[in-house]
């Protein structure tokens, strides 16, 4: 039996932190995504867990990674400048694989930008805000359902793979209130501990699941977490061999797993004409755009990632000779990963940076603009 | 003896990073012996440092052992300690690590008197980085980015955290290292956040530039000036060591447990 409620997108966040056993977290204020952190620091005591309001973003992210090493499911939300500054230490999660769920709720940029309006400005820094090569999860929920149900998955995801997990919302999912089915239950994921004694413990073995076991502080397993390049026994190396194979296994290590981490929606692919490829706010008006153009009789198709990281490119290099639109509320960032797949020609983008959402008039005649030239 | 404390080594990353002369390594000694003396579970403490030379340290010794980002030691403790109170965690960190980048972090660590004991091992410069000024740079001294003498002041470490909450505040040097020994026990039995400056000697970075000749003659520096209270009046470059400060005060991972009995009884 599910419970219907009436909830905002970043109530739904919390809702789902606390459905997949959050039980730390740090955050510092910043518009829109404040309610996560009010929320948070309510609900937390009351379950045995602990909210800290830190004195910075950067304080935050590394609490949060802190609290991880000691097993406590750990969560942080923030937007785009704050987004900015979590990145030193975003890399850092990545860098030594403790778990944790960051979340940003976008909004416009750059700098300050604007506080209160929406925006999807943070797509290229949600992959590359951190320097060095790394591996990247983010998923962008377009409806206060998904906020709860990809909360969620954030975690499963951050545990079973032993990284930073994303949830990149935007202003609009973040503030919307609609109804919520919440489920009676959705499958929990832990990290996997070691199974061997303390004195076998490898900390980042090459194990051939890519995935080491993750032993928390004070169990036992004595062990060294540097950001630095390390080997398998976590004490940091310059030898290029050995960093060769740590950054091999970290960067490779989401490989195995694309099936189950890319996760996305279709409509009337099949005859599509045209794909329009949305993600996020974005997608809720283009949904009602393609409805109207298939009433018109235009042959037009929905793809929305709902993993915009990594993005399912081989799943779009199968409509080969379709035309693709990707209208996004940034100036163009996304369908850079649309256009690697099949080149420019016959993608096509519509674009809107002025914080207000792109309209479905707006995208419908975009649509009917690309279809007049489709023979 | 180095025997007497091997087993709280990962022997096998010896010989450590330090140049020869370092004050780091007499650090160590004398933060392992506290350990040791404090009889602490080797499997319940937690050595967390910055970045930097003395920040290398973690990495030599067998605990559960988190070196981070620069600046960012005290966040990652607080973290730790919020998150697992029973832990015991002590956090290692440079002087331009912990009163430049993470000046922010000293301050808010403090003021929440969160149960760290924090050890400041300062030898006035950024070390690893090759010889700049730091703000723990004497005025007037020289480093490779203040190559006409320093014209800022330096940090009083101790009266900065003790305005900002700490309720356990102490000084030594790496000559002083026994005594320094004693004020590590002495910290990490005050319930609340501590601070050790552990003042150091950097002969390759600082000392060639200051007209220290040898390491030795950097520790007959600290022998002359480190004063005990009420010994004698300070003067020049004297500097006061042993405990300066101790005060009570809540603390932060204690007042949070009460919070949860609180609410747990119904109470909001």
């Amino acid at each position: 039996m599910s419970k219907a409620r009436l909830m905002q997108g970043n109530e739904a966040c919390a809702e789902g932190a606390l459905a997949a056993g959050v039980r730390f977290y740090a955050g510092y204020p910043i518009t829109p995504s404040t309610e996560i952190a009010e929320i948070m620091a309510e609900k937390l005591p009351l379950l045995g867990g602990t909210f800290i309001q830190m004195e910075d973003e950067i304080g935050s992210m590394a609490a949060v990674i802190g609290a991880s090493l000691t097993g406590a499911k750990s969560l942080t939300a923030t937007s785009g400048p704050g987004f900015s500054l979590k990145q030193e230490n975003l890399g850092y999660a990545i860098a030594t694989e403790v778990p944790c769920v960051v979340v940003n709720v976008q909004r416009g940029g750059p700098s300050t930008g604007l506080p209160t309006s929406p925006a999807q400005a943070d797509v290229m820094q949600a992959k590359w805000g951190t320097h060095g090569d790394h591996p990247m999860i983010a998923l962008s929920p377009s409806s206060v359902q998904e906020c709860y149900e990809l909360t969620v998955k954030a975690f499963n995801f951050a545990e079973e793979f032993r990284t930073v997990v994303i949830m990149l919302m935007d202003e609009v999912v973040g503030h919307l209130r609609e109804k919520v089915e919440l489920p009676e239950s959705l499958p929990v994921e832990n990290r996997k501990k070691p199974t061997v004694s303390p004195d076998q413990y490898v900390p980042f073995a090459n194990d051939p699941s890519l995935i080491p076991a993750m032993a928390n502080f004070g169990e036992g397993y004595r062990y060294h977490v540097t950001g630095l390049t390390h080997g398998e026994n976590g004490l940091p190396t310059g030898k290029p061999e050995v960093t060769a194979k740590f950054l091999k296994r970290l960067t490779q290590k989401l490989d195995p797993y694309l099936e189950r981490i890319q996760l996305w929606e279709e409509a009337y692919l099949a005859d599509a004409e045209l794909i329009v490829l949305a993600y996020g706010c974005t997608a809720r008006p283009v949904r009602e755009a393609i409805d109207a153009a298939r009433r018109e009789g235009l042959k037009v198709g929905l793809f929305r990632p709902i993993t915009i990281w990594p993005f399912p490119s081989r799943e779009i290099a199968k409509y080969k000779g379709r035309k693709f639109l990707v209208p996004e509320m940034n100036n163009g960032q996304l369908v850079g990963e649309v256009e690697r797949v099949f080149g420019f020609e016959g993608v096509e983008r519509l674009n809107r940076i002025d914080g207000e959402l792109i309209t479905v008039t707006e995208i419908l005649e975009k649509i009917r603009e690309v279809m007049s030239h489709v023979q | 003896m180095f025997s007497e404390i091997a087993e709280y080594f990962r022997t096998e990353t010896l010989p450590h990073m330090w140049c020869p002369g370092c004050g780091n390594g007499t650090i160590t000694a004398a933060l392992v012996r506290a350990i040791k003396t404090l009889r602490l579970d080797q499997n319940k403490v937690v050595i967390v440092s910055g970045i930097g030379c003395s920040s290398r340290m973690p990495g030599y010794l067998d605990f559960n052992t988190l070196h981070t980002t620069h600046g960012r030691a005290l966040a990652f403790a607080t973290g730790i300690k919020a998150a697992k109170p029973e832990l015991d965690v002590f956090v290692v960190m440079g002087d331009g690590d912990s009163s430049a980048i993470g000046g922010n972090h000293l301050i808010h660590a403090a003021r929440r008197n969160i149960d760290l004991t924090a050890i400041i091992i300062n030898n006035n410069i950024y070390g690893m980085t090759g010889g700049q000024s730091s703000p723990m740079t004497p005025h007037d001294k020289r480093a490779t980015t203040s190559p006409y003498g320093n014209l800022e002041r330096p940090f009083q470490l101790l009266d900065l955290v003790q305005a900002a909450g700490a309720t356990y505040g102490a000084r030594a040097t790496a000559y002083h290292n026994q005594l320094l020994s004693k004020l590590i026990i002495d910290a990490y039995n005050n319930p609340g956040f501590s601070l050790i400056e552990a003042i150091s000697q950097c002969p390759v970075s600082y000392g060639r530039r200051n007209k220290f000749k040898t390491p030795a003659d950097m520790l007959l520096w600290q022998k002359e000036h480190g004063v005990t209270a009420g010994r004698r009046a300070l003067k020049d470059e004297d500097f006061l060591i042993g405990e300066v400060f101790n005060k009570e005060a809540p603390e932060y991972t204690q007042e949070y447990e009460k919070l949860r009995q609180r609410l747990k009884g119904g109470e909001r």
